[in-house]
Order: C-alpha cells, then structure tokens, then sequence
C-alpha cells in the first residue's frame, strides 16, 4: 500500500491560512491503513487546525469528511457539493489522490496534507518499512523477493557492496542489509546459483527516470 | 479575564476498575476535590482516543485528566498504557498547535489510592489555573484576551 505521514500543525496553517472555509478530505484506502488519512485522522487535524487558527486568531472554519477513494472519480463525485461550498480542499489522500481531485476542479486550491512516503507494508503496530519503488520492471524474482532496488541503499543489483557489518546496512545501521537478506533467502530456497549471474544495468527508463508513465489496457477501454 | 476570578474547567477520564472507584473512596473518606473536575466513566482509558481530548478542549475544557489504573494492573492488559501513549500524542499536537501540553495529563492511580488521585486532581487544577483560561473559548483572539 501507499504508506504517508502527516504533515505538521504549523506548515498546514501556513499552507491554509488564505482561506476562511477548509474542507479536510480523507480517503478510505491505503491512507486509512496507515493511519494518516482516514476519518480518524480528518478528524484529529481537523481538530488541531481549528485550535491552532483560534490560537493564531484567524477565523478559519473546518469541515469534515472522508470519502472511500480519492483517486477515483465515482467516490470524488460524493464530495461534490461538501468541495464546492468551501474555499479550499486540504486533502489526506496521497498524492495521486490530491492531484485527482485537483484536476476536476480546475477553480478551487486542493493542498496536500500529508507526505507521501512510499510503498510499503505495516511491519508491526505502528512500522511500516519500504518495500517498492515502483521501478516498472520487476526483478524481485532473480533475488529471493527481496528488492536491492528499494532496500539496499546503493540500490545494488550486483551486491553486496562489502560495507555491511554483520547484518546491518553501512549506510543506515539501523537497517538491514539487503544484499544479506537475498543471501539467506536464495540459500533457504536453493537457489544460491542466481548470485553467480551478473546482472546487467537495469532499464530506468520504466521507472520514474524515464518520465511519469502511462499505462494503456486497451482491451479494458470503452 | 482576571486569572484570580479564573476556575478551570477539567474533565476526567476515569477508568471504572480504579480512578473512577478511587473518586469514589473519595467521597467515602471525606477527601476533597476541587468541583473544577467533570468525571467521566469509563470502561477502560485505553478505550480513549486522541479524538476524545481534542474535542473537550475544543468545545472549552480548560484541561483534560485522564485516569486508568497502575502500570501492570489494567483490567484489560495494556488499556492504560496505550492511553499515555495517546495522552503523550495529544500533548504535542497540541504544542504544534500553539496550546501548552500540559493541559492534558495522564496519572495512575488504583483503586483504593483516594489520596492520590485526589493529590493528582489538586495539582492539575492549580498547573491548569496557572496557564489560564483554554484560548479556545471566547471568539476574541488571544491576545486581547490576555490583556484585561
Ligand atoms: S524490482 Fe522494482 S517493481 Fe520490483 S519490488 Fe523492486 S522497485 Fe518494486
Ligand atoms: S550494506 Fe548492504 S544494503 Fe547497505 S548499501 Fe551495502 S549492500 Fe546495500
């Protein structure tokens, strides 16, 4: 999932403090899971935005609500009318889902409330660790499932880079190293022999390198 | 508005396993506490979200004091653990906020402890009294208001 973090009291204030009717949009899906932009959290910031304007004197008024996706014209329609009768959308979603709403709104401010970290899995209560860049080709299959494009920090296809100290990344010690994981991993499954291939410079052109992508199923349009 | 006239309003959060029997023992003993503080039941402070301490002082608390039992005893595990963590939360949204932490307070106390939780009612309303009124409640902004 899309994991994000919120941005902070001040800076939304600073974002917002134009406009006098804020509409604080949630969405539903990944940000609600990683607990940055779902109802409860529409509601938490809405709270904080109200105490911090009255602080600040501003007369800023919030309204609330979250809606199942943001990213998704069906569920957008919802918010039609809560969009248009205020000044301004901050919108939680992640940054595909601001920009959604900002495109079929082409008068109104839409403004990102949160940042949008990565792509990721819940970890353990309250962890969530990267796990994909998004990189448009795939190669967790020559590695045991274990991405050196996102989790080793030199983004090593051909590792490791001979800095890791026991198991830990040099680069972030609080990490591990990839490249210790996709050893243990290919031994556990047998499949040690992967590792004697060299691997050739990877394409960037799929990824984000090669300009922002498009994906066309012509076998779905109408 | 003249802070000796100022009385806070605080609004408790008492778990039902201890704080809350604990305001009762209390009464029973003759202990006072001040009628600053509005109690409220509780199954369990881990019951409790952030969503909860916003709104009171949003809607004009002056502080919020949220009571579970001791480290170790919670009636359900972890309920009162998970509610300082909470409480810890709430205090620096509210400093990102521009109000002051300490308007929101997480105490222990078990429920045959009348003394401390009575101890720990005091002292909240005194920090409370010092920081003055919750900025929040009139509509004319802070600064003439700290301005008699
Ligand atoms: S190889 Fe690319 S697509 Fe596959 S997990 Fe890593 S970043 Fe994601
Ligand atoms: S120590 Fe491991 S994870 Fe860190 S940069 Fe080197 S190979 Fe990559």
């Amino acid at each position: 999932m899309i994991v994000a973090e919120r941005k902070n009291v001040p800076e939304l204030i600073d974002i917002i403090k134009e406009h006098k009717n804020i509409l604080v949009l949630g969405c539903g899906t990944c940000v609600t899971v990683c607990l940055a932009g779902g109802e409860r959290e529409v509601s938490i910031i809405s709270s904080a935005l109200r105490i911090a304007s009255k602080v600040r004197g501003l007369d800023l008024k919030v309204e609330e609500l979250t809606i199942e996706r943001q990213c998704d014209n069906i569920f957008i329609e919802q918010a039609a009318d809560a969009i248009n009768r205020n000044d301004a959308v901050l919108s939680l979603g992640c940054g595909a889902g601001v920009q959604a709403i900002a495109e079929r709104y082409a008068n109104k401010p839409v403004y990102a409330g949160l940042n949008t970290k990565f792509l990721g899995i819940l970890e353990e209560h309250g962890i969530w660790t990267e796990k994909c860049a998004a990189c448009g080709a795939c190669v967790l299959h020559e590695y045991g499932g274990i991405c050196p494009v996102t989790r080793c920090a030199k983004h090593l296809l051909n590792g490791p880079c001979g800095g890791s100290r026991e198991d830990r990344c040099e680069v972030r010690p609080d990490r591990a190293c990839a490249w210790q994981l996709i050893y243990q991993r290919l031994k556990n499954i047998g499949q040690l022999e992967r590792l004697k291939k060299i691997e050739l410079p990877k394409d960037w052109n799929a990824s984000l390198s090669g300009g922002p992508r498009v994906i066309i199923r012509e076998d779905h349009r109408i | 508005m003249n802070l000796k006239e100022f009385e806070p309003k605080i609004v408790a959060f008492c778990c039902h396993y201890c704080a809350y029997a604990a305001a009762d023992l209390a009464g029973s003993m003759r202990l006072q506490y001040p009628a600053n503080i509005r109690i409220i039941r509780t199954p369990c402070t881990g019951r409790l979200e952030i969503e909860y301490f916003l709104k009171a002082l949003e809607n004009g608390a002056d502080g919020v004091i949220v009571a579970g039992c001791e480290e170790g005893s919670c009636h359900f595990k972890e309920g009162n653990l998970a509610a300082r963590r909470r409480v810890n939360y709430t205090g620096e949204l509210l400093a990102e906020s521009g109000l002051e932490k300490e308007r929101v307070r997480m105490v222990n106390v078990s429920a045959a402890n009348a003394r401390r939780l009575v101890d720990a009612i005091n002292e909240m309303v005194e920090n409370v009294r010092r920081l003055g009124p919750n900025p929040l409640k009139e509509k004319t902004p802070m600064k003439q208001e700290i301005c008699p």
